[in-house]
């Protein structure tokens, strides 16, 4: 069942505090690219895809949307919304980046965690991951819808580029590829770092038609991810959201990438995502 | 074992051919080439199933990535291009996206070796053993001719997880008959006995060895052959079969560093210390020249070999 707005506002909150959680427990993951991308990932899996939540053990698996998390240091995003959507029990996120978790660093497929369709981490593969699964997928007649989140930092990759022009090449309508544009990377703005704009008519002119919307409204979220899933050729939406999104001191500001914070930043932070 | 009568035949044809074969019987086979489709023979494949061969074009990194995800749609992936491009080009595809998560990807690699000629240093890969051998999960094939080249093919696609096949350019002698040969991935091929030394050797090498073998035998050296198609996971034969030899010599079209020949001394010095003569090419590159000229230059034929054992015998 379909969650309304205020659902995804309770739903998202609860996410951001459990990736606050995370990193502090763990000493160490990341934050900002996490917080941009948590409403993305709200509007996907409460009202968009069509996962069994059972996972495995549900006959019509593999007819399953998939979503792949080509960024995949914002796992702690992740981990807490499949946690959340029911996939596997919230009480394993307290075991993030320890020793033997199912919940690595960054999304690993042989740990088995429910939900997770494969491994990512080095940037600029799971995009092109994402375009063979939606190859098979169309091999097998399967009717469903693959997903896929990049960083905007990770469209510096250039693997991407060859993978957005396979995509297009091979006229995947089933393919649908979101960019989490939060304008910084680890050493700065993305724009000075190397600048990846015009990002739209890049886009477009690798065959893409591609929409730009405001990445916190999950109104524009939900409506852009339908006409996605509705397209006829290979569709990409190009998200524009706040680094550290929910914590005043930490939005836009590169410095929280992969910071873990201290007791005291944990408090304000926490404080400030329970009263949102 | 061994074909009894002489013939020339091309260990890539065996690749095609075998891939057609796999793909009547199992329509989860897919391919996927980085336009060299007639170089390595996979054009054999997309000729039969247009519909499951995919060109990725001249872009090494996203063949290897959308063949995993292929794989993970649950397709049996073949991916191929020359040995130089699939394996240093992509490496972090192959690790991360492959390797890290036991992807059934099967990497095919073709044109291994000095062997490629005339293209030179920058198309011979030296070094791709070496690269394959250090990941996890991964197991890396050596095969010496046409039969063993099928057979090892044939057992990659039954077998989960991801492969590096490594195959030479040239048509070389075949030398496993089709009919008695039967490729065991955990075992090491006995050529022939003899208790003076051990040769031990893979792929287009295996050739050179067998004649080695024979100059020596001329000279009243008995030399033993020992063929190892797969360079890792190392079968557990090897010791038993070297304990009576004092002197071990390994022969690879590679270079002489992390390939076979640093395998043989990684398991020598940890279980039975013995002297070991690597011969491959030594720390540098190729470059361009004819097959068998370049061979000579870089010591890797029969004569070669031959001489460098009498050198140290004496």
């Amino acid at each position: 069942m379909s969650k309304s707005i205020q659902e995804l506002k309770d739903f998202a909150k609860q996410v951001r505090i459990d990736i606050l959680k995370m990193v502090y427990g763990a000493k160490s993951g990341h934050l900002g690219g996490s917080l941009s991308c948590t409403d993305i990932l709200a509007v996907l899996y409460n009202n968009i895809l069509n996962v069994p939540k059972d996972w495995k053990n549900n006959p019509d698996f593999e007819k399953r949307d998939i979503f792949v998390l080509s960024k995949g240091h914002a796992s702690p995003a992740l981990y807490a919304t499949l946690a959340h959507c029911g996939f596997f029990p919230t009480d394993e996120l307290k075991t993030f980046r320890k020793l033997g978790t199912r919940l690595q660093g960054h999304p690993c497929l042989i740990t088995k965690l429910e939900g997770i369709e494969t491994s990512t981490g080095s940037l600029g593969q799971g995009l092109s991951i994402a375009v063979g699964m939606a190859l098979g997928k169309k091999l097998d007649n399967i009717n469903s819808k693959t997903y896929v989140l990049l960083g905007d930092g990770e469209m510096q990759e250039g693997s991407v580029w060859e993978a957005l022009m396979n995509a297009s090449h091979r006229k995947l309508d089933n393919l649908i590829v979101i960019i989490d544009k939060n304008g910084l990377q680890i050493d700065g703005e993305t724009s000075k770092v190397k600048n990846i704009d015009p990002l739209d008519k890049k886009l477009e002119s690798f065959g893409f038609k591609t929409i730009e919307i405001n990445g916190h409204n999950f109104e524009d979220i939900e409506k852009a991810l339908i006409e996605g899933k509705n397209s006829n050729k290979p569709f990409a939406i190009i998200a524009n959201t706040i680094k550290g999104k929910g914590v005043s001191f930490m939005e836009n500001n590169a410095g929280w990438h992969g910071k873990a914070p201290g007791e005291e930043d944990y408090k304000k932070a926490l404080e400030e995502l329970q009263n949102a | 074992m061994l074909k009894k009568i002489s013939e020339i035949q091309s260990p890539r044809k065996a690749y095609g051919e075998t891939l057609v074969e796999l793909g009547k019987k199992n329509k989860n086979i897919v391919v996927l080439d980085a336009d060299l489709a007639c170089s390595t023979q996979t054009c054999m494949f997309e000729k039969e199933f247009p519909e499951r061969f995919f060109d990725a074009g001249i872009a090494e990194q996203d063949m290897m990535t959308t063949a995993v995800g292929l794989s993970l749609t649950g397709k049996i992936a073949f991916v191929s291009t020359f040995a130089m491009f699939a394996s240093a080009r992509c490496l972090d595809q192959v690790r991360n996206s492959i390797c890290y998560q036991k992807a059934n990807v099967k990497i095919v690699a073709t044109h291994g070796g000095i062997t490629v000629g005339e293209d030179g240093a920058s198309h011979q890969a030296l070094e791709d053993v070496a690269f394959m051998r250090n990941l996890p999960n991964m197991t890396v094939i050596v095969p010496a001719d046409y039969t063993e080249v099928k057979q090892a093919i044939k057992y990659a696609s039954e077998t989960d997880g991801p492969f590096y096949i490594r195959i030479a350019r040239g048509n070389i002698q075949t030398i496993f008959d089709e009919k008695e040969y039967k490729f065991n991935p955990d075992k090491s091929v006995t050529i022939k006995e003899g208790s003076d030394l051990t040769i031990i050797t893979n792929g287009e090498e295996l050739l050179e060895t067998i004649k080695c073998a024979e100059l020596l035998e001329k000279d009243g050296i008995e030399a033993q052959i020992i063929h190892i198609p797969v360079v890792k996971p190392l079968p557990n034969d090897i010791i038993q079969k070297i304990e009576k030899t004092p002197l071990i010599v390994t022969v690879e079209n590679h270079s002489i560093i992390g390939g076979l020949g640093s395998a043989i001394c990684e398991l020598t010095a940890e279980n039975k210390p013995v002297k070991v003569l690597r011969i491959g090419t030594n720390d540098v590159f190729g470059q361009s020249g004819e097959q068998r000229t370049l061979m000579e230059y870089y010591e890797l034929t029969a004569e070669k070999i031959y001489k460098k054992i009498k050198g140290i015998l004496s």
